[in-house]
């Protein structure tokens, strides 16, 4: 598939580099474009539910936190890929920002201007439930993608990521792997994103319960921040810790990135891992197979092209047509697979480059 | 080892230097010869060496392999970037002034330094990189506080903010993985048995340490923090050695850079986050005198070592994040404390 973010992409990377004045010239050779391609945004094939063909053409306003992290990069790339690959959509996206504020004020921007329907991935759900309502309210049809709002009157559809599935498919891995191995006693380690984050308090208690159904239990658990040097600091210290692991599931694989880097530098090997989200880093490490990294269970960002293509289909006034239902269903969870290296082949388009 | 924290050997052949020692003086009264003794050397830094000492014995008692060498070396690899950058903050602080960019400031460097084309030149350019941005972002800072007239504070968390940004906008949001063989085998290698992570974190202390205590660029450091005005009238330039002084700080990010890079394999927007504030505390708890012109490059180092040691024995312990915070703000304090009692017994004995 020809990737069409990337001469958009670069146009708004040679814009920023002019920005920045004497660091142009520098910059612009320091260029990231792959030299072999492949970096690009994964970009989930257009639904073949809900009709490819034209409708009437809507406007879709377009809105998520800033990235700083591959997994929300390649939420804002999906959307735009997914976008572009309608002729009747016209796309406008606000400028990404982590602060609660100017979210709301770019979202009440977007009402302004008339879009027909509004794809918001909130900063935080309940901080801006009061702007979805508001949006919903002027007749502007609400997808709320992933982090979830507080009220039902503030979105038409939901459609996220199943956190306590991750969880749960890690677990059932990890489970059927050591059962298998008739290792007794197991130790098993989890590597968390951001304790504080509901979404990582789901993960674990997934991976705990679905443990708990083989009779094991989660050994030492910390929490690194979703960033490889999180992973790597943790990690170090963690493995001196024990030195005897039979798994671990690290919730995150942009943060595995220094997990693994940390499993390397302390030459060890005696258990197998897990990542969670489904970068296509991690999915070339589990193909390759030449270290610990076994598998992966996704949290996909192309939620983020389903949501896009939704959108439109609830702007058009359509249903998905492979369903019985005249409409768009009000929520969606997506599954979350467990990629090993018997299936990873299938999964690597939709992997994202961390 | 022996610190001097004022610049008080006089090589009394120069001229200058009899003036800048004046300038020194003015900040901190002549101690007596004995009490120097205790002030200088390792009496000043009991207080820190006895909270490393107390953490010592809760690691030996709570685990089993807080003293393996194994769990030593990988305090000391842990320590090593955050304490390359504290090098260049303690510097710039005993300076009289603050940087507050220097997470940022490694984290745009590791960018550039592992981009596409960076790479596929190899190593040699990606450490000139790196180094090249740490000096270049000192530079700026340096320039915009001596001649721009903008407080340091200012000046640096607008440094700290527009790094983050060109590092995002660089790296697209991405980590970019190194896949340099040289640089990805720092970390990996050993030489005696040490990682050459904790090598390159020595050599940096040991050349510090040399510069700030004998050297002229060390003696007029300590005299123009601790009375800028009084060192200019004594014919120091100010100006030059303020920017002198942010591109120590910057030189340092860009060592730190490469080191991180090696370390997490990545090059990445999100790496030193609140590095700054770590370095920052370690400077002060290591008795650095944040109004500049008195502390020493070892306290800070011990500093470095009381945060690293402390959160090496939470994962051990398995604690979980919000009490391991918790305890941290107070280790922060008992150390503050002690070390403030051990320095007040020190200049009275």
């Amino acid at each position: 598939m020809s990737d069409p973010t990337r001469g958009l992409h670069r146009r708004r990377f040679l814009t920023g580099a002019l920005g920045v004045g004497a660091g142009a010239a520098l910059t612009a050779c320091t260029s990231n474009e792959p030299a072999g391609g492949g970096g690009g945004p994964a970009v989930a094939p257009a639904p073949a539910a809900g009709g490819s063909e034209p409708g009437t053409p809507v406007t879709i306003g377009f809105s998520a936190p800033a990235a700083d992290h591959g997994w929300i990069a390649a939420i804002a790339q999906n959307a735009q890929a997914q976008a572009e690959q309608f002729p009747d959509v016209t796309f406008e996206a606000v400028n990404p920002t982590n602060d609660i504020a100017q979210q709301i004020a770019a979202v009440e921007t977007l009402i302004n201007r008339g879009v027909d329907a509004l794809v918001i991935l909130p900063n935080d759900g309940s901080q801006l439930t009061r702007v979805g309502r508001q949006a919903m309210d002027a007749g502007v049809a609400v997808i709320n993608l992933d982090r979830i709002f507080d009220s039902p009157l503030a979105y038409r559809t939901w459609i996220g990521g199943d956190n306590y599935g991750m969880g749960v498919s890690a677990g059932h891995y990890i489970g059927t792997r050591l059962r298998e191995a008739g290792v007794a006693n197991p130790i098993i380690a989890e590597i968390a994103g951001i304790d504080s984050l509901p979404l990582t308090q789901e993960r674990s208690r997934g991976f705990a319960e679905a443990l708990a159904t083989y009779g094991f239990a989660v050994g030492p658990r910390q929490a690194a921040d979703f960033t490889a040097q999180g992973g790597q600091e943790v990690t170090a210290n963690l493995l001196q810790a024990s030195p005897r692991l039979d798994a671990v599931w690290n919730h995150d694989d942009d943060q595995g990135i220094g997990v693994l880097a940390a499993i390397n530098q302390a030459g060890r090997n005696e258990f197998f891992m897990v990542g969670g989200a489904g970068s296509a880093n991690a999915m070339r490490e589990i193909q390759a197979d030449t270290g610990v990294l076994k598998a992966t269970v996704t949290y996909s960002p192309s939620m983020a092209s389903s949501a896009v293509a939704l959108a439109r289909l609830v702007a058009q006034g359509r249903g998905m047509s492979d369903l019985a239902e005249q409409e768009v269903p009000a929520s969606i969870t997506l599954a979350s697979a467990t990629i090993t290296k018997e299936n990873v082949a299938n999964y690597l388009p939709l992997g994202f480059e961390s | 080892m022996s610190e001097r924290t004022t610049g008080q050997t006089a090589v009394p052949a120069a001229d200058e230097h009899a003036r800048v020692e004046k300038a020194a003086r003015e900040a901190e009264p002549a101690a007596s010869s004995w009490s120097r003794v205790l002030d200088s050397g390792a009496g000043r830094n009991l207080g820190l060496v006895a909270v490393l000492v107390l953490l010592a014995i809760v690691g030996v008692v709570t685990t089993d392999t807080f003293l393996t060498t194994a769990n030593l070396l990988t305090v000391l690899t842990q320590a090593s970037i955050i304490g390359v950058l504290t090098v260049g903050v303690t510097f710039v602080i005993i300076g009289g002034g603050i940087d507050l960019s220097v997470g940022k400031v490694m984290a745009l460097a590791s960018v550039w330094a592992t981009t596409v084309a960076t790479q596929s030149y190899g190593p040699v350019v990606m450490v000139l990189c790196a180094l090249a941005v740490g000096l270049g972002a000192g530079l700026v800072n340096g320039l915009l506080i001596a001649y721009g007239r903008i407080v340091p504070f200012i000046v640096t968390l607008a440094m700290l903010i527009s790094a983050q940004g060109l590092a995002e906008r660089i790296s697209g949001r991405r980590s970019q993985i190194v896949t340099d063989p040289v640089i990805a085998g720092i970390a990996n290698t050993r030489l005696l048995g040490i990682p050459l992570l904790v090598y390159i974190f020595a050599a940096v202390v040991g050349v510090g340490w040399v510069v700030l205590n004998r050297t002229t660029f060390g003696r007029r450091t300590f005299a123009i923090g601790g009375n800028p005005e009084a060192a200019r009238l004594a014919g120091l330039d100010v100006k030059r050695h303020t920017i002198g002084l942010y591109m120590v700080s910057g030189l340092c990010c860009g060592i730190a850079a490469i080191m991180i890079a090696s370390l997490t394999t990545t090059g990445s927007s999100t790496h030193g986050t609140l590095y700054e504030l770590d370095a920052i505390a370690a400077v002060i708890i290591g008795g650095t005198l944040l109004s500049g012109g008195r502390g020493t490059l070892i306290g800070s180092i011990l500093g470095v070592l009381v945060f690293t040691t402390i959160t090496n024995l939470f994962v051990l312990n398995n604690l979980a994040t919000e009490v391991q915070n918790i305890a941290k703000g107070a280790i922060i304090v008992v150390a503050v404390l002690i070390q403030a009692r051990a320095q007040r017994s020190s200049s009275t004995a």
